[in-house]
């Protein structure tokens, strides 16, 4: 009876079929993604005339219509202006971009000594990048060189004075070099001292910690400008008289204190994540307070607010660009400084600058957030909820 | 708690040295001691700077004239006014110009937030572009870039774009009619306050008889007949008092109307734009961390569409969204003292002339600093309040 078994067990797996046509390829995705109901094709639509309305007067603008090359403001204005362009042109003036490029990177510092920001950009670059790539070895001798050869080294050869090299006062210093100088120095300072408030904030010492609290709440409560304009009015109050502070350290200062307020809080929110029994289990194996917190607790909750840290840092970034305010030249101050400058003074210069600032600072913003999320995901363990 | 109490207790068995308790006590008394000598220090050096400088220190120089103009005033001021006068007009234009920025950051930024979420690919992509930009630039360059880029290179008066309602958009800013309310005019507000009474009261019976009998009544549309029709009605009652002061051209300037200087225009649109990035981001991950079985429970309940996001998936969203939303509003209020780079008059554009004129220094700085701090406790309160009726009330 068994060859007359009429139970069918199949055996092979059933070749796959491909998806239906109306589930496929371009038609499909439109269909799904662009005009899936009829409130959904009105927003494609009104979203075409927007991109319709501003992308062409954009790349007309920025290439198509720009002014690449020339030596004044004629190339950038109209014949009613008077210059080269016609009547109702408006474009990017790259032009004058290029002239003020030497300016915009290093502001008034002299033309004879720029080799030396140059290098320190050089040796910068060459520092960062292999820290950067997790699989170049040798991390514990790069970070030395990164964060404390590299300093002192830029500080000589900026500041001069040593070694046969003409001092560069920071008054003159301006441009890319001081957004970049301030920021390195702001980012290298906030973040240990903002461990240190986040640490003080959750001691046990009830006078430590009200010192961090208030000193954390205070700062996060006034504007930049307002600590800006301390450093720059009150400091100089504080100090025996004679004894004067560079401002471009001042402004330092400033910025690292505030930006170290902010990590605090940031620190703080890791800290607070890391469950109890790490720090029970640091306890008990009879680990002091530094270690515990050092080798325990920090890494652990380092790696957690790793988003929120590099948040800080892009915000410091950002935020450099208000020494203006006070009186220094970063990158968008000599952007604006050079509005004023009769050879080139045409209704497309502000624009054309500002878009070239904008730009570099989108880059820098842009590299970091992406870098913190491939570290965000590069570390992440698995071990979260 | 009292077996922690014996060990406590217990003598430590080591050298005192190696005791918290000990090192804690030392360690703060250290601190206390530096601090103390670091304030004494600076008390020290401030007093001589200010006696060599011959600056008289308290807060009797706010009485003095101010002796300077004040382009954007709300308030009755002229260069006659004291110190404390103009700083109080740079204070209500920091009010003004963070509020406005604020309810339009938040629109524009739910709007955006929103349209990261939908499921159209084009919206989406504008929406992220959008944040991308805005997020990663500093706000005082969108300032400028307002500023010296767009607003100042509006044509002339004379030439002025004609803008729908009867405005004009040029050089020297914005102009719209001005509202003029005549005689009898009162009334539409009193109608007004009492549609909204009304409104608020139709809603509560509404939802009590909701609540106990299940029957539902067209609140929303009761509500905007309350609030919209009997203004209206007074209106006509009361002979049509309003009129408008329609911007005028003339030959180098307009006249009439209502003028919105570039300078308040410039920094309420960047402070708008910029943090509308930021808030937009908020909602989305407001709106992604409400959890999919939620909706789909509010579906499996019958609740159509629009009625699962307003009822379920908003409060919920608004939850996790309130507390970062509270720092981005304090952020906006903070970025504010902007203004200074482009003239417009806030609290600390005003403070800083009086403190140039008067080399009050430290009055002047502590001045900002605390109304600063004043504005973001009050906002945080504010914001805190909202958070606790959005908050889970647990059991």
């Amino acid at each position: 009876m068994q060859e007359h078994d009429l139970s069918f067990v199949r055996v092979e797996m059933a070749a796959a079929q491909p998806a239906p046509p109306s589930e496929r390829g371009l038609g499909a995705w439109i269909r799904r993604n662009l005009i899936a109901s009829i409130g959904d094709t009105i927003l494609t639509i009104i979203g075409i005339v927007l991109v319709a309305m501003i992308l062409p007067q954009v790349i007309n603008w920025a290439f198509i219509n720009a002014q690449w090359t020339g030596t004044d403001r004629t190339f950038c204005a109209t014949v009613a202006q008077g210059g080269i362009q016609p009547d109702g042109w408006t474009g990017a003036c790259w032009a004058f971009v290029n002239a003020k490029f030497g300016q915009f990177m290093f502001g008034r510092y002299p033309l004879d000594e720029r080799w030396r920001p140059i290098l320190i950009a050089v040796l910068f670059a060459a520092l960062l990048v292999p820290l950067l790539i997790p699989k170049v070895r040798r991390k514990g001798l790069n970070a030395m060189l990164f964060f404390g050869a590299l300093p002192i080294l830029a500080f000589i050869l900026l500041v001069g004075g040593v070694f046969g090299l003409p001092h560069v006062e920071t008054s003159l210093w301006g441009g890319l070099l001081v957004t970049l100088s301030l920021s390195f120095v702001g980012i290298a300072v906030s973040l240990p001292l903002g461990i240190v408030l986040a640490l003080g904030r959750r001691s046990k010492m009830p006078i430590v910690k009200m010192l961090c609290v208030v000193f954390i709440e205070t700062v996060r409560g006034i504007p930049l400008i307002t600590v800006l304009f301390m450093a720059s009015v009150m400091l100089p109050l504080f100090l025996p008289a004679g004894v004067t502070f560079d401002k471009f350290l001042r402004a330092l200062i400033g910025v690292s204190l505030f930006a170290a307020a902010y990590m605090a809080e940031v620190v703080r929110g890791g800290l607070q994540a890391i469950p109890r029994g790490q720090y029970e289990g640091a306890d008990s194996l009879g680990l002091g307070y530094w270690q515990k917190m050092g080798l325990i607790v920090l890494p652990q909750a380092l790696k957690l607010v790793i988003p929120g840290i590099v948040n800080t840092f892009i915000g410091m970034f950002k935020d450099t660009s208000l020494v203006y305010i006070i009186g220094m030249f970063d990158l968008l101050g000599v952007v604006k400084l050079n509005f004023s400058d009769a050879n080139w003074a045409t209704p497309q210069t502000a624009r054309s600058g500002l878009v070239f600032a904008a730009f570099i600072f989108w880059l820098f913003c842009f590299g970091m957030s992406r870098y913190s999320m491939f570290t965000e995901r590069r570390l992440d363990t698995g071990h979260k909820r | 708690m009292a077996s922690q109490e014996i060990l406590r207790e217990e003598p430590s068995r080591g050298s005192f040295i190696n005791d918290p308790k000990v090192r804690g006590i030392f360690f703060q008394a250290v601190v206390v001691i530096v601090l103390v000598a670091s304030v004494w220090w600076i008390v020290q050096n401030t007093i001589d700077n200010l006696t060599r400088l011959n600056i008289a220190s308290g807060f009797g120089f706010l009485r003095g004239r101010a002796g300077f103009d004040i382009s954007d005033s709300a308030i009755a001021y002229s260069s006659d006014s004291t110190y404390s006068r103009a700083i109080l007009v740079g204070f209500i234009n920091t009010l003004i110009v963070a509020g406005a920025g604020i309810v339009t950051a938040t629109l524009i930024g739910f709007i955006l937030g929103i349209g990261r979420l939908s499921r159209n690919w084009l919206i989406r992509k504008i929406c992220m572009v959008y944040v991308e930009v805005f997020r990663n630039i500093p706000p005082l360059l969108v300032i400028f870039f307002w500023y010296s880029g767009v607003l100042a290179v509006l044509p002339a008066p004379r030439d002025s774009y004609n803008l729908p309602f009867g405005s004009f958009l040029n050089q020297r800013g914005f102009y719209f009619p001005r509202a003029v309310w005549g005689d009898g005019s009162w009334l539409i507000f009193v109608a007004l306050l009492l549609g909204i009474a009304m409104a608020w009261f139709v809603a509560r019976k509404a939802r009590q008889r909701q609540m106990a009998t299940g029957q539902q009544f067209p609140v929303f549309w009761t509500s905007a007949a309350l609030i919209v029709g009997l203004p209206l009605l007074a209106y006509a009652l009361s002979g049509f008092p309003l009129s408008f002061d329609f911007p005028q051209q003339s030959t180098f300037n307009l006249v009439g109307g209502f003028q919105v200087k570039p300078e308040f225009l410039s920094l309420y649109l960047a402070l708008s734009f910029y943090t509308a990035a930021f808030i937009a981001e908020i909602v989305r991950a407001g709106i992604m961390g409400v959890s999919k079985g939620q909706t789909e429970a509010a579906g499996a309940l019958g609740l159509r569409p629009g009625s699962i996001l307003r009822l379920v998936v908003v409060p919920q969203a608004m939850r996790i969204v309130i507390p970062p939303l509270t720092s981005q509003y304090l952020n906006l209020t903070k970025n504010s003292s902007l203004a200074i780079a482009i003239g417009y008059p806030d609290l600390t554009a005003t403070t800083g002339t009086v403190l140039n004129q008067t080399g009050q220094a430290i009055e002047c700085v502590l001045i900002m600093m605390v109304v600063y701090l004043v504005l973001s406790l009050l906002t945080s309160a504010v914001m805190n309040v909202v958070n606790a009726r959005m908050a889970l009330v647990e059991r």
